[in-house]
Formats: C-alpha cells, sequence, structure tokens
C-alpha cells in the first residue's frame, strides 16, 4: 500500500509539474482553452465522486455549473445590498450555493434508484433554463448579464488569459487533492460500498442517507465552482451560457473518461471542450476522411462523433479510456503492488 | 393578465390538454414497452420519432401525400427500431443501468446530430393530414386537427392492446417481458421478441412525431421536451404499465394545459418544472407510479 501511495503523490507532482509549466509552451489562447479544459475537469472530479464513487446517476450537472454561473453573475453584477462582490471571492460563494442546491435534490434522491434518478436529474436539466426566464429581474432573463473582463490581479506581470489558466489549475488542483483524500480513506470505501450493493452497506453499517446526500452535495460544489470559473472566463451569463446537451456531455465524458480514472477525466474533460467550442475544426478533419464532405458550417456533427464515440466505448470498453490504461499496465504495477 | 373565465375556454383548454396527452401517452406507452421487455429508459425515444418525422417530411416533399407517406414510414421506423435492439442492446442486456442509460443517450445525440447534419438546423413546415379549421362539437369550437391526433394516437394504442391481448405474438411478447427465462423453456425466441418490442415503440415515436410536427413545427429538438414529458408521463402511470401509460399522459397533457393557463404564476414558462415537481411528489408518495408495481428484490 505504501507504495502505491507513493505513485499516488509522484503521479500528482509530475502532474502539477507539467500544469506549471505549460503556459511556457503554448499560446495565450491556447492557455485560455487549457484553462476551459481544467473548468470541465473540476465537473467530472465532482461527477465522478457521485456516479463513480457512489453509484448515484446524474444527467443534471449542468444545472448545477448553471447554479455557480448565476451565483458569481449576480454576486458581481448586482452584488447583496448594492455591495458588488469581487469575481474571485464569488467562487467559493458559487461552490456553497451550488452545494446546497445539491443537498436539495440529493434528499428526494434518496427514496429513487437508478432510471428515475436518471429522469429526475434530466428533468432538471431541461427545466432549469426556465428559471431565468420566469424571474427575469433577478436573472437577468434571456440577455442575461454583462460581467466585468477579468484581469490578472495585484499587478501581476502576466496576460489575463495566462492568469485565468493558473487561476483553474491551481483550483482544479487542490479540488483534485480534497477529492483524493476523501475517497481513500473511509468514506470513499462507504461510497463504493453503496454503489455495489446498497443493502449490503447498511448491513454493514453504512448511513446509506448521509454518505448519499453529502456525495450529491459535494458534487454539485465542485460544479458550481467549475460553473463560477466558466462564467469569469466568458464574462457574460445568460440561460444558453450552460445549454442541456452540456449535462449530457458531462455524463458522456465520465463514462469515456472511465468513471474513477483521473487522465481518463482529463481526456473527458478535453473531449467536451473540442465538441463544444472546435466543433468546425472536428468537421474539416472529418472532411479528410475518404467519401465525406460537410459543411462545417452546419451542426450537429460534434454530436454524431460524441455520440458514435460513446456507443463504441461503451459496446467495447465498458471501462473507459481509463480502465483501458488500467488493464495495459495493470499487469506492470500489480507486481510493484506485490512486493511492497 | 388572466381573462375572464369562460366554460367554453375551459372545454377548449381540456380539449388541448388531451391532444397533448394523446402525443405524451403514446411516446409513454413506447418507453414503457421497452422498460417492460429490457429494463431499460430509451433516452433516445425521442429522437428516433424526431428522425422518422424528418423522413417523412422528405418523403412528402418528393410529392408523396401524407397517407402514403405514413405507412413507408412507420415500415422504416419499425426496421429501425429493430436494427438499433438487435445491434447496439444486445450486447449489453446484461449490463448495468449507467452503461445502458449512457448507450441510449449516445444514440439520442447520434441520431439528433444526423438529423441536423442530413437535413440541417432550423425549424420547417410541416403539413399534416388535418385542416386546422376548427368545428363545434357541443358549442365548443375544436379544432380537426386536435381530434385527428387524439383519434388517430388512441387508435393505435388500442390496436396494440388488441395486438398484446388476442394474438399469440402478442402473448409472447407479454410472456417474454415477464419471465424470460420460462417463455425460453416454452420454445419462445425471448431476443427476436424484445427486438420486436422495440420496432413497435419505434413506430409508436413516428407517429407521434408525424401528430405532433404539424403543430410544433419541424426541427431536430422538437421531441425533446415532449420526451421529458412522456417520461414523466410513464412514471406516472408507473413504468411496467401500459394502461397507466396511457393514463399517465392524458392526465399529465390536461393537468399541464390547465395548470399552465389558469395558474397566473405558473404560466408557459413554469410548466416543464411544474410537471417536474409533480412527479417529484407522487414518486416520494407512490414510488411505483398509479398503476406500477413496486419491485420487491431477493437479496
Amino acid at each position: 500500500m505504501k507504495l502505491k501511495l507513493g505513485l499516488e503523490i509522484f503521479g500528482f507532482l509530475l502532474l502539477a509539474a507539467i500544469v506549471a509549466v505549460l503556459p511556457r509552451f503554448i499560446g495565450d489562447f491556447t492557455a485560455y482553452e487549457f484553462a476551459i479544459v481544467g473548468m470541465y475537469f473540476i465537473t467530472l472530479l465532482g461527477l465522478s465522486i457521485l456516479t463513480g464513487y457512489s453509484g448515484q446517476i446524474s444527467l443534471g450537472h449542468g444545472a448545477f455549473m448553471a447554479v455557480g454561473g448565476y451565483t458569481t453573475a449576480i454576486l458581481t453584477v448586482d452584488g447583496i445590498y448594492g455591495h458588488q462582490i469581487r469575481s474571485l471571492w464569488t467562487i467559493p460563494i458559487a461552490g456553497v450555493v451550488a452545494g446546497v442546491a445539491g443537498l436539495l435534490v440529493g434528499i428526494p434522491a434518496l427514496r429513487l434508484s437508478g432510471l428515475y434518478l436518471a429522469l429526475i436529474t434530466f428533468g432538471i436539466a431541461v427545466s432549469f433554463p426556465q428559471l431565468p426566464k420566469k424571474w427575469d429581474h433577478f436573472f437577468g432573463g434571456t440577455t442575461g448579464k454583462l460581467l466585468n473582463i477579468l484581469k490578472p490581479p495585484f499587478g501581476l506581470d502576466t496576460t489575463a488569459n495566462n492568469w485565468l489558466y493558473y487561476l483553474t489549475w491551481g483550483i482544479a488542483l487542490v479540488l483534485l487533492v480534497v477529492a483524493w483524500a476523501l475517497l481513500r480513506g473511509k468514506p470513499g470505501r462507504a461510497l463504493q460500498a453503496i454503489r455495489d450493493s446498497e443493502i449490503a452497506a447498511a448491513s454493514s453499517g453504512v448511513n446509506l442517507a448521509t454518505y448519499k446526500t453529502v456525495a450529491f452535495g459535494i458534487s454539485a460544489f465542485y460544479a458550481g465552482v467549475a460553473g463560477s470559473l466558466y462564467v469569469i472566463s466568458r464574462a457574460y451569463m445568460n440561460p444558453d451560457v450552460f445549454p442541456i446537451i452540456l449535462s449530457v456531455y458531462l455524463v458522456a465524458a465520465l463514462a469515456v473518461g472511465g468513471l474513477d480514472s483521473l487522465v481518463g477525466l482529463i481526456a473527458g474533460a478535453a473531449l467536451i471542450y473540442v465538441l463544444q467550442n472546435r466543433a468546425d475544426d472536428v468537421t474539416r478533419w472529418l472532411n479528410h476522411l475518404p467519401a465525406l464532405d460537410l459543411d462545417p458550417k452546419r451542426p450537429g456533427v460534434p454530436s454524431v462523433v460524441f455520440g458514435v464515440v460513446l456507443i463504441v466505448v461503451m459496446l467495447i470498453l465498458p471501462t473507459g479510456a481509463g480502465g483501458l490504461l488500467r488493464r495495459l499496465f495493470g499487469p506492470l504495477t500489480r507486481r510493484l503492488y506485490s512486493r511492497s | 393578465m388572466v381573462a375572464a373565465f369562460t366554460w367554453t375556454e375551459f372545454a377548449q383548454q381540456i380539449a388541448a390538454g388531451v391532444r397533448e396527452g394523446a402525443i405524451y401517452a403514446g411516446l409513454a406507452l413506447a418507453l414503457v414497452i421497452i422498460y417492460r421487455s429490457s429494463r431499460v429508459i430509451n433516452f433516445a425515444q425521442g429522437e428516433m420519432a424526431t428522425f422518422t418525422t424528418f423522413v417523412a417530411w422528405s418523403l412528402m416533399n418528393h410529392g408523396l401525400s401524407f397517407w402514403v407517406a405514413f405507412p413507408i414510414v412507420l415500415a422504416i421506423a419499425f426496421a429501425g427500431g429493430v436494427t438499433i435492439e438487435t445491434v447496439l442492446i444486445r450486447p449489453i442486456a446484461n449490463a448495468n443501468v449507467l452503461t445502458i442509460v449512457i448507450v441510449t443517450l449516445g444514440l439520442a445525440l447520434l441520431l439528433n446530430g444526423l438529423t441536423s447534419v442530413i437535413w440541417g438546423g432550423g425549424n420547417r413546415q410541416f403539413h399534416g393530414p388535418f385542416s386546422t379549421r376548427t368545428i363545434d362539437v357541443g358549442g365548443v369550437p375544436i379544432s380537426v386537427q386536435d381530434i385527428g391526433i387524439v383519434v388517430v394516437s388512441l387508435a393505435l394504442v388500442v390496436l396494440l392492446g388488441l395486438f398484446f391481448r388476442f394474438t399469440k405474438l402478442g402473448l409472447a411478447l407479454r410472456a417474454s417481458a415477464l419471465n424470460p427465462d420460462s417463455s425460453r423453456l416454452v420454445g419462445v425466441r425471448v431476443g427476436w421478441m424484445l427486438a420486436l418490442g422495440w420496432g413497435i415503440a419505434a413506430v409508436l415515436g413516428a407517429v407521434a412525431g408525424m401528430m405532433i410536427a404539424p403543430v410544433v413545427f419541424l426541427d431536430p429538438n422538437m421531441m425533446q421536451t415532449i420526451l421529458l414529458y412522456a417520461f414523466a408521463a410513464a412514471v406516472l402511470g408507473g413504468l411496467d404499465s401500459p394502461v397507466g401509460a396511457v393514463v399517465g399522459g392524458i392526465l399529465l397533457g390536461v393537468t399541464i394545459t390547465l395548470l399552465g393557463r389558469y395558474v397566473g404564476f405558473i404560466g408557459s414558462t413554469l410548466k416543464l418544472p411544474a410537471a417536474l415537481l409533480l412527479i417529484l411528489l407522487l414518486l416520494l408518495v407512490r414510488p411505483g407510479g398509479l398503476f406500477g408495481r413496486v419491485a420487491v428484490k431477493r437479496v
């Protein structure tokens, strides 16, 4: 076990080092793109706690991101009692607000299993965009709210995009350590026990209600933080910033990446980014294939790609990209563990 | 502002609700048929319906009349449903819930994207078989289109009911849904029955799509909210009860239409959240829905 811990710490330090030096080798806009990938990564981390560990399916995490996003937008633009709050300080608040929303969803979720939970959370994803339209004075309606463009603080000598990159990945790494610390000990084992068999877990003394609700809350907290960052990066918020399809993409990316694999989650986050924001490049790239000539302006190609990837991955590699890696390197690392 | 209440308008609202409900009932029934046989919630049901409706649009664009295109589209839908079951669903029949949900979501994304790629985004007019002029039914003006939609949808439901109840194939379908192992022992080809179930579900979806398209305009995302109401209707009636799906569909359609019209706070924006809240409350009180049975699991 000691060796496993060592390997995990080494892996984390390696990731942190890569994150730290990467902006030296990439352009300014690429840094921005990596920052967005980092935001999806944070959400996927939270989703992995919920779905990968506690086994509850949420098709509504886009809505929790939107809760975080609206918290930031409202606090920075309108403020509380006229006191606007700096966007950085709204990030933890957004996480907490989304987390509370997650707890509230988690309570009825206790009585819903599997498919019912998937249906209800999907309903949340689809109906959430209606709320800003209903209370448009508060949320800004369909036009939404404009934020100030992010500037590096304390007169730091760096570009806004680099600052966004370090901010996002700094938070991502902290949240990664938090998730890791939570999941490697008793809570992680309890959640996995719940996932594998609720009845067996309950008879071994695991408090189902507490663990499942708190997992929902934590997972929504992660989504809220990511949503807040996303709105800060875009500098505006309206109901279309987090489209309904994003909730589906998130679960899909989690499945493609592998439910509990760290590297897989980063790959999944990158996949979401590319399909959401670089769709026409994907089409142009696909046109290199024989017998294909698609109009890059036409919508739909990212969905087709994502759908095909999703189905193929699920049919061929039910454990996702992370599972494949583990199967490839499994024989090697198992030797390492057994010697310790 | 809510205008003054009149009984004529109330009756019209009920009629509109029944029309909405008939569509939900059709899709909900499709969901229930698939759920009963494969224990899968088909998240792609709406996109399957949209895709087949676009096929119908293309056929009609090539000069076919609606009632000529109708059976062709149903045949295509049936073949599509059977193919989807055999190619995609059968290999993962024994996988966990998450895998199955994700595969049907993948299918939904694929079909939605494919519809946009083939026919382009944006909405277009779909000329239905019924005129939109109103006729007088007991002093209440109701459009021919609404009546036609309800009649066609419910006729299909009744036909299916007769099929399940009175034919040997229908019996085999029901048997393989209830107890696959015993059915296999008495010679029912359970695998084909599942595929048949998907085919029937696809046909139901195609009919729902072709009925609603003239009302809401045809576009690649037209079924997304409708599918959500259909989920709600299926859950309301009980996921494993076909009767429940139909009753749930009509009940939901009428309730939501009336709430949207007469409760100013809900209006048209909060219809969907209201439906969701209703279903959530119902599930907390009656986890099996109105007509469903609560599964008792042996450990």
